[in-house]
């Protein structure tokens, strides 16, 4: 049963080893398909609104819709945590608003130093999560019911923080820089250099581990592959940024923090025990994991990423207001993760599909912005977007089923 | 009784829920290398029997025995430590995770990393690991790398018995390990339990089928209305009389001590 694929084809295969490769062909279908088909979706929306509008696909508003998509990918990432659980958080809008708000009133009425001002925002949101969290494992109450009253009860705070104004405007730079950076033309692409190079290190470092020890590995051409398109990726990415304004410090946060969850999620214990909490809480349980401990844990996420979220807005913004987190942040921000592939039912999906989903989301609004759409419109399109997607997620779940997958 | 030689003994164990007398007064043992059938009709005890073993309920009189020392069990995890596995019928797989993560899941190994939460998985490692374990158990299944819900009830099963062999346990317990699987799919499970029993190992069977009891183990331990109902080598033993054991009807002479009960 120990087999090292051999990465071009070697003359005679034995039967397992057949069954193994196409084994790793599946997995890897299966793994890369979801972002491939989201992927081919981008490029598809793209393409339609460039046909539509020549300014679409210009550098100014590629970096424009990034920078726009920054607030709702930080937030999508922490849903992402709730969603493999297969719980859901709804306050995280609300929580958003109020976290940017006590950053905001911390910094500008009570003059606090603006770091400690967005430690003590993102610190709000994590104790939000961690109380509902714990609501929500003690008294056994569905985690929709309680982030539902989380939903009302944090829109009351903020505009209980806010005060009579209604509005704190943002002037400190340390806050304001934060979506309002952009980095020199070398910065980037020292940057890209640096991405480019730890990932082909890891990746190619963990195929010749694996390939040593004996273990299944995938092709190495599969590899070499994936590491091509990702530095194509990132020097294209780089250059669009640069012949605008630069590599903006929003992207990077987010692409920190995606990158971070997704190590996360993947590469650790935590991250294992999510999934399997998600898959089955009672195979969970009888494993020893300690199933409400990784609830708790998984809800305080959500809540300080969407802080974090918030904060980015309200840099953005340059101020936090009464709609701060408001209107359709919250759905969007759920909507993202779903549409690229993560599973409203548990178990299934990864933070990627965080960032690929607010591009998909964003690309939408933005292209319909510059196209002049009435807000009626964008919203039945983002809404049949959405809808379009749980239903591929429940088709791909009932086909999984037919197999005798659950 | 204190389960002298016995890998695992109860002597004079009762339980009840409320009125109802789920276990009375009941001495079972299982050597190391035996294989114990649990047959009994429905409600006869045997699932409270397993999971009084198991740690997840505590027993209101008697004593439990393992490696001949009393042992007051709390919890299924202090059962596992002292090396009592349990794979339950409904298995405890996650069918989201693959074949290696499942054998691991709550025990796997790591580089290091920060903190007790999140540490850094050592896939090659377990990887590893998960072949040689599933080589000695001559378990056949696609690929370590396959979804736990892409494979066959069988197969399952036998991931789920694999799982149970990585604390190193002494004594491990079967709960209908043949229930809702095919001809093929029985064998590939029995073969499995005989190379528990190889490895040495005190295997207790739970099942109602009398076929696969007969064919895999060497003693029957009978159980009806909470209450031992004859210990039978299996052997010397026909099916007439263990069937008449677990009815509680009359028939011949059984080789064990019969009580009626009470």
């Amino acid at each position: 049963m120990r087999i090292a694929i051999p990465d071009s084809a070697a003359p005679a295969e034995s039967p397992s080893e057949q069954v193994s490769r196409r084994e790793i062909l599946r997995r890897f279908l299966q793994g890369d398909l979801v972002s491939l088909r989201v992927i081919f979706a981008i490029a598809l929306i793209w393409i339609v609104f460039q046909s539509q509008n020549d300014r679409f696909l210009s550098a100014t508003n590629l970096t424009n819709l990034f920078l726009q998509i920054t607030p709702v990918a930080l937030i999508s990432v922490g849903v992402v945590m709730a969603l493999l659980l297969g719980e859901i958080d709804l306050s995280i809008g609300a929580v958003s608003g109020l976290a940017a708000s006590v950053m905001a009133v911390l910094n500008v009425k009570n003059g606090w130093d603006p770091t400690l001002a967005i430690i003590a925002g993102v610190l709000t949101g994590a104790a939000i999560g961690l109380g509902q969290g714990l609501l929500f494992t003690r008294f056994r109450i569905p985690s929709f019911v309680v982030t539902l009253a989380g939903l009302l009860a944090w829109q009351g705070a903020l505009l209980q923080v806010l005060g009579g104004t209604g509005t704190v405007n943002l002037t400190n730079s340390s806050i304001t820089n934060l979506a309002n950076t952009f980095y020199s033309d070398a910065v980037g692409w020292i940057v890209a250099a640096a991405a480019i190079g730890v990932f082909a290190l890891v990746t190619l470092g963990g195929y010749v581990r694996r390939h040593g020890s004996g273990v299944t590995a995938e092709p190495l051409g599969l590899l070499l592959l994936r590491v091509g398109v990702f530095a194509a990726v990132a020097i294209v990415a780089v250059a669009i940024f640069n012949s605008d304004r630069g590599l903006p410090l929003a992207v990077l946060i987010l692409l920190g923090f995606v990158v971070g969850f997704q190590l996360l999620t993947t590469r650790t214990t935590f991250g294992r025990h999510l999934f399997a909490v998600g898959g089955s809480a009672e195979a969970a349980r009888r494993a020893g994991i300690r199933v409400d401990g990784m609830r708790v844990v998984a809800f305080t996420l959500c809540s300080s990423m969407a802080a974090v979220g918030g904060v980015m807005a309200a840099s953005r913004l340059l101020a936090v207001n009464q709609s701060s987190g408001g209107s359709d942040l919250l759905l969007l921000a759920i909507a993202g993760p779903v549409i690229a592939g993560t599973s409203l039912f548990g178990g299934r999906g990864s933070v990627w599909s965080a960032l690929l989903g607010a591009i998909v989301i964003g690309s939408i609004s933005n292209g319909m912005d510059l196209l002049a759409f009435e807000s009626s419109v964008k919203f039945m399109v983002t809404g049949g977007v959405l809808l379009a997607a749980v239903v591929v997620d429940a088709l791909a779940r009932m086909r999984r089923q037919e197999q005798g997958r659950v | 009784m204190n389960g002298n030689g016995a890998v695992l003994a109860t002597s004079g164990v009762s339980k009840s829920f409320g009125p109802v007398q789920a276990l009375a007064d009941v001495d079972f043992a299982v050597d190391a290398g035996e294989v114990v059938g649990l047959v009994g009709d429905n409600g006869a005890g045997k699932s409270t029997l397993v999971k009084s073993i198991a740690g997840i309920y505590s027993i209101d009189s008697g004593q439990l025995y393992f490696e001949g020392e009393p042992v007051t069990i709390k919890g299924p995890n202090a059962a596992t430590e002292l090396g009592i596995a349990t794979v339950y019928q409904d298995l405890a797989l996650c069918d989201n995770l693959d074949v290696v993560a499942n054998l691991f899941l709550g025990q796997e190994e790591v580089i290091g990393g920060p903190g007790r939460l999140a540490r850094v998985l050592d896939e090659t490692a377990m990887e590893e690991r998960s072949h040689e374990l599933l080589e000695q158990l001559s378990v056949t299944i696609p690929s370590v790398r396959s979804e736990v819900g892409t494979l066959s009830g069988g197969q399952r099963q036998q991931v789920a018995v694999a799982r149970s062999l990585l604390g190193e346990p002494k004594v491990v317990m079967l709960d209908e390990p043949t229930a809702a699987l095919g001809v093929p799919q029985t064998k590939q499970v029995l073969a499995l339990i005989k190379r528990l029993r190889e490895r040495d190992l005190g295997v207790i069977v739970v099942s109602h089928n009398l076929a696969n009891v007969f064919e895999v183990c060497d003693r029957i331990y009978v159980l009806r209305l909470g209450r031992e109902g004859g210990d039978f080598r299996v052997a010397e033993t026909s099916e007439e009389q263990i069937v008449a054991a677990i009815t509680g009807a009359e028939f011949g002479n059984g080789n064990g001590a019969r009580r009626e009960p009470a």
